[in-house]
């Protein structure tokens, strides 16, 4: 009888993924075929791999060589608890962005449908084989894959210039990260020529190597993640993207990045010194403040977003960071907490931020509009998405009882036990760093609430919003399931930690899994409950509880009469939507607190002025600071260059004979 | 979880709701008193509770589901936080459910949700105090988590429960890193109850009102939901003070002697902190909005501060 492990299960997948995708381009242009049969088909697939990932999850490693690739050089898999943690969140999350695309596509949108099928499909099979390869040749073919695929789906309206140039810098910086990564590798080999992640964890890496090889892939990954100063692709493409894709990219692909580093730094390059991990923390904590103060002052719903991935990247740096503090000090339990923190907001963020792509995708389409300053008021026309939007909101500013906020405790928590670091003054330096992550998490409400405000509260801004119509069922479904899945996740820590804790064990040796689970399900301790303890479910139960009673009682007692009049405003007579605040408003307080942050163009009203207006343009100071002078210096010196080429034969020749003639001096035996 | 333990906990939550709205009336006679004017009854709160529950909710056109639910989800997160704060005895059955960090979070979860029932109608000052209160949580947030974390490294726990058993029961030290955590606590409890210097919870000059700004639109059962849910908080602060820094008093355990005291010096404690509030009000002017940025900074610095001390000078006990 032939029975299929877990690995073969996912290889299957990965091929019905690609098959599916192939399927479209049999009939590009119909949309029901592919919209409701092959994209809820990849929904199930991305189910089945979720659920392998979920059942593999505490068993031991399992390796497959595939008879593709180049001769003596086949691919090689490997599944194991920490790639399964990553197959867990693409599957599960697949599901619901899957299913809501079923609803997303439209006639005449840039690519016809069958061919974003296609690039669809074959983007997620090229994530589960980068989280699948076991050795450098497969990664990097897989990675590429998965770059070009999204490059293709990114620039799906390729029609307008600017999405054009969104894609090139996104397919530019990606290949940057790609050759550091490959390099990294190199370094690992050790000139072993053994491109095998086996032979890679053999070898003997000097401290010197090693630590090259981690920082190339701190810069080849941290660009494919967006973190600084390589973020400036993600609040570029993902705005273009359909959101589907935004959504997907944002949710899984900056994941595969996160898992790139903790399978080098952990795995593969050998044992971490303590100063990568304060590079990590670094590099994590600009990227986070960064991400969410540009978060905050965004007129573009979808951008506000791309800044958020950005920020959530930068925590899970800090994480990453602070796991390898601890982990070179030796101090297992207290990197296992952290390294579940990173590993909880991989989860979380992941499907937390799907659900508010996806959300935002709903809007574009009932709207077609994205810029803040011309939505409003659409709880009114569309309280599905703005519903499920607000639990996405609340997750995404880190609050209780939802996701964001566990692996946020978790973090803190870790940042609190590091006064006992064995180092003079990382022990007084790190626990500041927590400072810094409570300025992010707190500044992290402000940008969401600035986004539902904005475009779910208050009165329409424009007239035609009057004709926005609610998400469709399969959107609706899609969006169901994430809210739920950031739900689960915000209620049941224990359970979720006690999955993930195979992956922790895994890369440290310790777990979390025996402490959390010695006491009862509902409860969270990591370490002890005189220590810290969260009771989610309680949490939540206790609100609710505490809200419907006083609801039940005050209709007892007095009495539950309702009239409706129009809004009292202080008898303010001008109440058009032209007096609530706008997006640029309401992040006034952020521009002008952290006015040195940022680059402003504005325009001021004067009293003089015809038809007065004020306008202010936000612009992100690192094309300032470094990409306009390396621009300028890569064109300086092509124009250097280009002084060679005269354009006479007999000018060619001299350089020929000259070349010879210093070959010969060179060269001479 | 004992019998008796559940019975104090419903106990503290009743005393919570009971006393809440006699808190903000004392403060108020008292500022009434030292600024010269004649103050009014002591249970002047009560009698607008009352009358606020009897009236018709006025709702705005504009007014979505999410307005109407906002009053008891935030009434219910103050609950909630009065529940975990040890008021009486450190025996609470709730306790574990959220440390001081989560209760943290239950506060921003408050703040966010009236943030987002204030900008629901779509009016200018809605939207304006919504803002004005998020910035004010940003500000703040990070200090109360500096606050805590210091506590918290001294008690070796982020549940108040063990704070309060550590700082009251264990040893007696004086830390001098708490005296920054105090003085910083106290700008963050005046930022985030709306007192002066940050907001004038009896301003009438809309351009000025951060919390008031938020709830013109409320009516009715709504109004008096938030005004106590309000209350509440103003007593879960001071509760939450008084644990960190002056927890003689709370008993450990339910012994009855113990909580029969306990309950006296709550309220003398109440009573002396609302009367520095309301004298530390008096003698201060609202500052504008973009001054508060400094004061809180300025309560974040010296909540980094205590922290440092903490880390630096104190040797780990």
């Amino acid at each position: 009888m032939l029975t299929l492990l877990p690995i073969d299960v996912l290889l299957i997948s990965a091929c019905t993924w690609l098959a599916i995708g192939v399927t479209g381009l049999a009939a590009p242009h119909n949309l029901r075929f592919v919209g409701k049969f092959l994209f809820p088909l990849g929904a199930l697939v991305g189910l089945l791999a979720g659920l392998t990932a979920l059942e593999f999850l505490g068993a031991s490693p399992e390796v497959a060589v595939l008879a593709i690739g180049l001769p003596n050089l086949p691919f090689h898999l490997r599944l194991d608890n920490l790639t399964a943690v990553f197959v867990l969140l693409l599957g599960f999350t697949t599901v619901g962005i899957s299913i809501f695309a079923a609803g997303y596509f439209r006639k005449g949108e840039g690519t016809a449908p069958g061919l974003q099928c296609l690039q669809y499909h074959f983007f997620l099979a090229s994530m589960l084989l980068v989280l699948l390869a076991d050795d450098a040749y497969a990664f990097m073919v897989a990675w590429e894959g998965m770059a070009l695929s999204s490059f293709f789906l990114v620039t799906a309206d390729h029609r307008h210039a600017e999405i054009r140039r969104a894609g090139y810098l996104y397919l530019l910086i990606a290949h940057v990260g790609a050759i550091a990564i490959l390099l990294s590798f190199g370094v690992m080999t050790s000139g072993s020529g053994d491109y095998t992640f086996d032979g890679m964890r053999a070898q003997a890496h000097t401290p010197f190597w090693a630590s090259l090889a981690y920082l190339l892939a701190l810069a080849g990954f941290g660009a494919k993640a967006g973190l600084l100063p390589l973020h400036v692709w993600l609040p570029e493409a993902h705005p273009a993207a359909p959101s589907p894709v935004s959504a997907m990219m944002s949710g899984v692909m900056l994941k595969t990045a996160i898992y790139g580093l903790l399978r080098v730094s952990f795995d593969l390059a050998g044992a971490p010194q303590w100063w990568w991990g304060v590079v990590a923390m670094g590099i994590g904590l600009a990227t986070a403040v960064f991400g969410v103060l540009y978060s905050a002052v965004q007129s573009d719903m979808k951008r506000l977003l791309a800044y958020s991935s950005i920020e959530n990247i930068g925590l899970l740096a800090v994480g990453l960071g602070l796991t390898l503090i601890f982990h070179s000090y030796g101090m297992e339990i207290l990197a296992a907490l952290t390294l579940t923190a990173v590993f909880y907001h991989c989860l979380a963020h992941a499907v937390f931020k799907s659900l508010l792509f996806l959300c935002t995708g709903s809007v574009l389409h009932a709207t077609r509009e994205r810029s803040l300053g011309k939505l409003g008021g659409l709880i009114h026309r569309m309280p599905w998405v703005a519903w499920l939007a607000l639990v996405g909101v609340i997750a995404s500013a880190g609050l209780p009882p939802l996701s964001g906020f566990v692996s946020e405790w978790l973090l803190l928590q870790g940042f609190l036990f590091s006064p006992g670091l064995p180092h003079p003054w990382l022990n007084m330096v790190v626990p500041v760093a927590a400072a810094v992550v409570a300025l992010v998490a707190a500044l992290a409400g402000f940008a969401m609430v600035k986004f539902f405000g904005i475009v779910f509260l208050g009165q329409m801004r424009e007239p035609a919003l009057k004709d926005a119509r609610d998400a469709g069922p399969w959107e609706r479904v899609g969006l169901v399931w994430l809210a739920g899945l950031t739900l689960l996740l915000g209620v049941l820590p224990s359970t979720v930690i006690g999955l993930i804790d195979a992956a922790t064990r895994q890369l440290l040796g310790t777990g979390l899994a025996d402490k959390v689970d010695a006491h009862s399900w509902w409860m969270l301790a990591p370490i002890s409950p005189a220590r810290a303890s969260y009771e989610p479910l309680i949490f939540l139960a206790t609100i609710v509880a505490a809200a419907l009673i006083g609801r039940a009682l005050v209709r007892r007692l007095y009495h539950g009469r309702m009239r409706r009049t129009p809004a009292w405003d202080c008898g303010y007579i001008f109440r058009g939507p032209r007096a609530q605040d706008t997006a640029e408003g309401f992040s006034q307080p952020i521009r002008r607190i952290f006015e040195p942050m940022f680059r402003m163009e504005r325009h001021f009203p004067t009293s003089r002025d015809a038809q007065p207006y004020y306008s202010v343009k936000v612009g992100d100071r690192f094309w300032y600071w470094l990409y306009l002078p390396l621009v300028r210096l890569v064109n300086g010196v092509s124009t250097l260059i280009t002084g060679l080429q005269g354009g006479r034969i007999a000018i060619y020749l001299l350089y020929s004979f000259l070349t010879l003639i210093v070959l010969l001096l060179v060269a001479r035996p | 979880m004992s019998i008796s333990g559940l019975f104090w906990q419903i106990f503290a939550i009743v005393m919570a709701l009971a006393l809440a709205p006699l808190l903000t009336g004392w403060v108020n006679q008292c500022r009434a008193w030292l600024q010269n004017r004649s103050a009014p009854p002591l249970l002047q709160p009560y009698y607008m509770l009352h009358k606020l529950f009897h009236k018709d909710v006025v709702l705005a056109h504009g007014a979505s589901t999410l307005f109407r639910s906002v009053p008891v989800a935030v009434f219910g997160c103050m609950l909630l936080a009065c529940a975990i704060i040890p008021t009486l005895s450190t025996d609470l059955p709730f306790a574990p459910a959220a440390d001081t960090i989560a209760l943290v979070g239950v506060f921003s979860l408050a703040r966010i949700f009236i943030s987002l029932a204030a900008m629901d109608v779509g009016t200018s000052f809605g939207a304006l105090g919504g803002r004005r209160e998020m910035l004010v949580g940003f500000l703040a947030e990070p200090a109360l988590l500096m606050v805590i974390f210091t506590t918290a490294m001294i008690s070796q726990s982020t549940s108040v429960v063990t704070i309060v058993e550590t700082l009251a029961h264990r040893d007696f030290v004086i830390y001098p890193s708490l005296a920054f955590a105090g003085i910083a606590f106290t700008f963050v409890s005046f930022a985030e109850n709306a007192r002066v210097p940050i907001d004038n919870p009896a301003t009438h000059l809309e351009l000025t009102m951060i919390h008031e700004a938020m709830i013109l639109e409320y009516s009715g059962r709504h109004l008096a939901l938030i005004e106590w849910a309000a209350s509440l908080k103003l007593y879960a602060y001071s509760c939450l003070g008084l644990a960190l820094f002056f927890p003689w008093g709370i008993a450990e355990g339910n012994s009855i002697g113990g909580l029969l005291l306990a309950i006296p010096v709550l309220l003398a404690k109440l009573t002396v902190g609302g009367g520095l509030l309301a004298v530390i009000e008096t003698i201060n002017a609202k500052v504008r909005i973009f001054r508060a940025p400094e004061f809180l900074g300025t309560a974040f610095l010296l909540a980094v501060l205590g922290l440092l001390v903490r880390l630096m000078l104190e040797t780990r006990v």
